[in-house]
């Protein structure tokens, strides 16, 4: 039996770990994969509270989740794509054409 | 130490490794690829946590979909013309700081608020399964079931005319 604190902890460092990778990656592609490994810790604590309380909404919410990243992913990916086609270029830092 | 704990623990370096291989490789197939592995464990994870269900649609969903989805577009775009200029470092340390501050406030919520130190009790042998999945998502949540496939539809036509040459 393994307690479900040890999950959340995993789930926190995995989160933590993915928004540092937003942060300091300049590669859009990157970036997006942080975004994914975000959600997937979310996930993770979703699971490991359903299962604590007994209920099965937690495990349907992630269920949930995982459309709107299969949806978000083929989004996200069409505008990297497009991006590159103009700028020829997905590092974050050159997309600077709205600074003023 | 239980058999269950040491397998969990091992599991669980595995996966903050292989989060840490997305963090710091160079190369966006490389990334993919250690983001495939942190897929995967989560995956047996959510076998440990009674959820079969939600175990192999993440396998199928997310390590078979999503990420061959970005190692399509990363070999679209080619891995030459994908390498970045240098991070900043300061940027890089601003950081790590701010993601150590949000990793402690996360540990103190979970851990030191009593709520977290309940064992995982034995649930029934159905709990998780795709039959009860099943009976709850057609039951009490089929509203939203029938507006993800009209969100899955918009994504679809999204990605078709962003991509759309003129």
């Amino acid at each position: 039996m393994i307690p479900i604190s040890y999950y959340i902890v995993l789930s926190a460092i995995l989160f933590t770990l993915g928004a540092i990778c937003v942060l300091i990656r300049r590669n859009a592609i990157i970036i997006f994969m942080g975004i994914e490994l975000m959600l997937n810790a979310a996930n993770l604590a979703f699971v490991a509270f359903a299962t604590q309380h007994q209920v099965l909404s937690g495990q349907i919410f992630v269920f949930f989740v995982m459309t709107v990243a299969a949806a978000e992913v083929a989004v996200g990916l069409a505008l990297i794509v497009t991006i590159f086609r103009t700028k020829h270029t997905i590092d974050v830092d050159q997309l600077n054409s709205l600074k003023g | 130490m239980t058999t269950d704990l040491i397998f969990f623990l091992i599991l669980a370096f595995v996966s903050v490794g292989a989060a840490l291989g997305l963090l710091f490789s160079r190369n966006a197939i490389y990334a993919a690829l250690f983001l495939v592995l942190n897929f995967l464990t989560v995956a047996i994870f959510y076998l440990f946590l009674n959820a079969p269900f939600l175990a192999m649609a993440q396998i199928t969903v997310y390590a078979g979909a999503i990420m061959v989805l970005f190692l399509f577009v990363i070999m679209l775009l080619g891995t030459k013309k994908l390498k970045t200029r240098g991070e900043n470092l300061w940027q890089r340390r601003l950081a790590i700081g701010l993601g150590a501050v949000l990793f402690g406030e996360l540990f103190t919520m979970f851990f030191f608020q009593g709520r977290g130190s309940t064992l995982i009790g034995d649930l029934g042998s159905g709990f998780g399964s795709p039959e009860a999945i099943g009976l709850e998502l057609f039951n009490q949540y089929l509203l939203p079931f029938e507006i993800t496939s009209i969100l899955l539809l918009v994504g679809m036509i999204g990605a078709i005319v962003l991509t759309k040459d003129n």
